[in-house]
């Protein structure tokens, strides 16, 4: 009974289906002869012999077929057969073939594609050796309401003393920075971070050697580490650059090693790897504006992480002293303590809930897919029932049956799922190159083995589901009636349709549900068109950012001179209508906060006051941007030069500290209590410059010259943004334009962020965007279905009732009453979604709250108007084939048989 | 083939869940059966097969005629049951078969035992002898 034997026979007889025949079937008639030789030796005659044998064995074919259907081949043949059987009958029914897998290959396309993106941004590991034990270094500091703090140097250097739970921690941040030497200045992204960070990712160089604790000290050599894809492209590849200089930023520095091409840190850019250099002497305790990341001791869980954090941070404020103006016991009011959380989660962010939003409507799309070609295929099968019922009365077994109509639906299943991974690979290649959303991770959104296996998973579900539908009801015909072919005395029975009615039902309901999520989504969107950003015309306001670094341009009034020289230059562009610097553009990433105390308040000894994000800026900033002035005026240069200390407000600002904008007006302010006072002289609009659906910060705005400041004797703004109001910003000669007109002042200047305040408060909303992009396509989608599953409904039960409705014109009925019982029966099952749809969607909108603005998940106007659109628009789908029946002969109709 | 005539053979139902025998008529005709245990049949059938086999090699409707006349027919035994055993056991690999043509001129297939088989007959002769040793000993048991 050996299993290879047996495979190779089966084999050979699959391969050799008519000799193997040809072998049984001889065998069978030369056992026939026998038999009937036998029974001629008794005396018979050989016509009586004959006819003995026959009544004795039975029919000839029968034993045959007994005999072959020995053999596990049979089963394999069986299932060959079916399948070509299923192709055949496919093809000759072409356009439903083609309607169900369009519909189906959608519904499974748009699946498969969100999946891919859930696996590459939420479900993949990072690219890390266990990355569960890495985290990042994030604190939170109640007492001045930062919900999400930094790192800074000192915390850092504790952590490196005295950390237990920790492998290694490092601190690190990213930017640009310009190469300098080679003529025009280059700018390069890079990620600035202390030694301990590649060894903790399990990073290995390709070519040299990591950082070591030595690069790190500032009175060291400069070292840095270049990445692939720039060793690539400006070295070509050479293996001698390691030992050669760079000049970055004017200064030397050497380059010892190569990262490998795979790799990659938080979504980060990076040309260069630098070593982030500290001089431990002067650090202090302020400067919390790094990130860290740490790697967890094996078998260390997140809160042993967490509790030895903050056992180290009292050790932090003894070790390190206050900055200048603030004092330690301010510090520990604060009352700093840690915030960890893993890496990946800190990466991902809070996109998961978009994403699994997403994921659940385009479920919903495909069972909706799925219910109309359920239907198809009950039709489908009902055309069939004779032809089944005659089979079964053969002597077919149900599960013979059952199979082939199960063959039809996996088949249309598989088809589709191999046209919707195709639809879903295109969708894929769009997205990447459109850059609509920039979602985190997007490097490993692709087609990989699990959305394969997925999408197979799933197609194959989903047929047999929406397959099973039609064995249940036509498997096992009723041979009677089904034989009896349509009736001469019976119309449709209610019974029939009761199956398809109630899918119809689900796909209403299931339709409601998108539409009231779309609906949803849009009034979000309204919501957030609606608030206030802090700027007019955005379209109309260029930006462009650079960095006058110390070793150009050493004395800080020639740095404000060199800045309102450029500033001049470029209102002198065409087309300008005015211009102005900040050092944080509205919704840009540059954002600074500090404390404000106020003159006029009083405040316990040693406290801190609440802390207000901090803005420096020229004259006309608020012209250009459009920002409604409250109360008082603006800067002016005269007053910049002779560091007069005033400063502006934003309205929020000044109605939490006194009240109302008139109020402030004369006020003083500062930061630290070594400053001198500043006073208030003028109140602007709130800006929303963390993004329209959170709330404006309150904001401080200072001039970007300033004496005795935080402290120190002079403070002036190096790194800072021009804001351009023209009509032709975005424009490409415009770039030129400006690029001219700066380094007609100064030519090493790398310009960076070359983009429009439009750009910006388009990012800014790209989720909700995004999401209501994809949430109107389902609910579009889902709204078509649903309504061609009504028309199809009521337009076949008119089709079947054709003889009834005859039968009623012709005993008198008008055909009003015979419309209106058409549409009225539309009607209900349309209802009894909707009523379905709403209370469903009553339960789970509430899942989608986070994404939602200013509006509630129970919002009538949205549920009325959606429903009532949905009972419209079925009503309408009613109406057309009721109008069909209408036009009914009844005499034809009587006629017809 | 032996003509063996018996006018209204008497049925035995050995009634011990090892088979159920039909009636036979008065010719000696092959009725056909409704095999209820059929795995329990299979079972004795391969064994019945094999041991007429190992006699001489015979092909099949002279393996229901040699079954018939060594049992006195008592076994009766199903056409088509036979030819999917023989399918079966030559599978397994118990048995062998060519086509040749008989006396009568006429073509069959004449199977016959293979080494494997012999090995497989003396296994089940052994099994079947314990089995009905062990019933023997139930039947003969007093209270």
């Amino acid at each position: 009974m050996s299993i290879a034997r047996q495979l190779v026979r089966g084999f050979r007889n699959l391969l050799r289906r008519k000799y193997a025949d040809e072998d049984i079937a001889d065998e069978v008639d030369s056992f026939f002869a026998e038999a009937k030789a036998d029974f001629e030796a008794c005396g018979l005659t050989a016509h009586d012999a004959a006819r003995a044998t026959r009544m004795a064995l039975g029919s000839s074919t029968a034993l045959r077929e007994q005999v072959r259907s020995y053999g596990w081949e049979n089963i394999v043949n069986g299932i060959f057969q079916d399948l070509r059987y299923t192709l055949r009958r496919l093809r000759a029914t072409p356009g439903f073939t083609v309607v169900s897998i369009v519909t189906l290959a959608l519904g499974l396309g748009a699946t498969t594609a969100i999946f891919s993106v859930i696996n590459g941004v939420l479900l993949k590991p990072l690219p890390y050796a266990h990355p569960e034990q890495l985290v990042s270094l994030w604190m939170t500091a109640p007492g001045v309401k930062i919900e999400d703090l930094n790192m800074a140097p000192s915390v850092y250097f504790t952590m490196a003393d005295e950390a237990r739970a920790f492998q290694a921690v490092s601190i690190w941040t990213s930017g640009t920075t310009s190469i300098t030497g080679n003529g025009e200045p280059e700018q390069v992204s890079a990620i600035f971070a202390s030694h301990e960070l590649l060894p903790i990712l399990g990073v290995k160089p390709q070519l040299g050697r990591l950082f070591a604790a030595a690069d790190d000290d500032p009175k060291g050599t400069r070292t840095v580490m270049l990445s692939d894809g720039y060793w690539r492209s400006h070295f070509g590849g050479d293996r001698s650059v390691l030992g050669r200089r760079l000049l970055i930023e004017r200064n030397t520095v050497s380059m010892i090693g190569v990262l490998p091409p795979s790799f990659q840190f938080m979504d980060r850019k990076a040309d260069l790897l630098i070593p982030l250099r500290f001089d431990r002497a002067k650090t202090n305790l302020g400067v919390f504006s790094f990130l860290g990341v740490g790697r967890l001791k094996s078998g260390v869980a997140l809160k042993q992480a967490d509790a030895d954090l903050g056992r180290m941070l009292p050790l932090v404020m003894q070790r390190f002293p206050p900055p200048a103006g603030y004092t330690a016991k301010m510090y520990e009011d604060v009352r700093i303590a840690p915030n960890l959380r893993l890496l990946r989660d800190d990466l991902v962010g809070d996109i998961g809930n978009m994403l699994w939003v997403l994921m659940a409507t385009v479920g919903i799309v495909l069972l909706i897919a799925c219910a109309n070609i359920a239907n198809l295929l009950l039709v489908r099968a009902e055309g069939r029932q004779q032809e089944l019922a005659i089979r079964t009365a053969l002597g077919a077994a149900w599960t013979r049956i059952a199979r082939e109509l199960l063959f039809e639906s996996v088949t249309l299943g598989v088809v589709a799922g191999v046209v919707g991974l195709g639809l879903s690979w295109a969708a894929l290649k769009l997205l990447s190159a459109s850059d609509l959303v920039r979602l985190p991770r997007a490097r490993n959104i692709q087609i990989d083995a699990w959305v394969v296996l997925f999408a197979t998973v799933t197609s194959i579900t989903v047929s047999v589901l929406f397959g099973l539908i039609p064995i249940v009801r036509y498997a096992k015909p009723q041979i009677a009636n089904a034989l009896r072919g349509g009736g001469r005395s019976m119309s449709a029975s209610r019974d029939r349709h009761r199956v398809r009615g109630l899918l119809v039902v689900v796909q209403v309901a299931l339709a409601l549900i998108l539409l009231v999520t779309s609906g949803l989504m849009i009034r979000t969107f309204g919501n957030l068109h609606q608030v206030d950003p802090g700027f007019t015309n955005a379209a109309e306001i260029q930006t462009v950012r650079i960095a006058i670094p110390d070793e150009q341009v050493k004395e800080p009034e020639r740095v404000v001179r060199m800045e309102q020289a450029m500033l001049d230059k470029i209102s002198a562009i065409n087309g300008v209508r005015s211009v102005s610097i900040t050092s944080s553009v509205t919704m840009g990433d540059y954002e600074s906060n500090d404390p404000v105390y106020a003159e006029d308040k009083t405040y316990r000894e040693g406290t801190l006051p609440p802390l207000r994000r901090f803005k420096w800026i020229a004259p006309n900033y608020f012209k250009t941007m459009g920002q409604r002035m409250l109360a008082g005026r603006d800067l002016r240069w005269p007053e910049i030069y002779n560091s007069r200390p005033v400063a502006l407000v934003s309205e929020n600002t000044a109605r939490e500290m006194w009240g109302s904008p008139q109020a402030a007006i004369g006020k003083r302010i500062r930061t630290t209590v070594k400053d001198d006072w500043c006073e208030v002289f003028g109140v602007v609009g709130d800006e929303h410059t963390d993004g329209v659906e959170k709330r404006a910060p309150t904001i401080v705005y200072w001039p970007i010259f300033q004496k005795n400041f935080e402290a120190g004797p002079v403070n002036v703004q190096r790194a800072v943004a021009f804001v351009i109001r023209t009509p032709r910003a975005g424009s490409i000669p415009l770039r030129d334009e400006l690029r001219n007109a700066i380094w007609s002042i100064n030519a090493n200047l790398p310009l960076a962020n070359v983009e429009t305040v439009e750009t910006l408060y388009d990012r800014s909303l790209e989720r909700t965007s995004l999401t209501l992009i994809m949430l109107a396509i389902a609910g579009g989608m889902a709204l078509l279905l649903g309504i061609v599953g009504i028309y199809g409904l009521i337009s076949y039960s008119v089709s079947q009732r054709t003889r009834e409705i005859g039968i009623r014109l012709a005993l008198g009925a008008p055909i009003a009453q015979v419309t209106r019982a058409i549409v009225r029966s539309g009607l209900i099952l349309s209802a009894i979604g909707c009523a379905c749809g709403l209370g469903a969607a009553l339960m789970l909108a509430p899942l989608m709250k986070s994404l939602l603005f200013s509006v509630s998940p129970s919002d009538p106007l949205t549920y009325a108007a959606t429903s009532g659109s949905l009972i419209l628009a079925a009503a309408l789908a009613s109406y057309l084939p009721a109008r069909r029946a209408a036009k009914v002969d009844p005499v034809e109709a009587l006629r017809a048989e | 083939m032996a003509g063996v005539d018996t006018e209204f053979a008497i049925p035995i139902n050995l009634d011990v869940h090892l088979l159920t025998i039909i009636m036979s008529g008065r010719y000696p005709v092959i009725a056909s059966m409704n095999s209820t245990n059929t795995d329990v049949i299979q079972g004795t059938l391969d064994m019945l097969i094999l041991k007429t086999l190992s006699l001489e090699p015979m092909h099949g409707f002279g393996i229901v005629r040699r079954i018939e006349q060594i049992t006195q027919n008592v076994f009766k035994v199903n056409a088509g049951s036979l030819l999917t055993a023989l399918q079966r056991l030559e599978r397994y690999g118990w048995l062998a078969a060519d086509w040749v043509v008989t006396q009568n001129s006429r073509r069959a297939k004449v199977y016959r035992l293979t080494q494997m088989g012999r090995k497989q007959l003396q296994n089940e002769t052994a099994d079947w002898q314990r089995r009905s040793a062990a019933i023997s000993r139930l039947l003969k048991a007093q209270a």
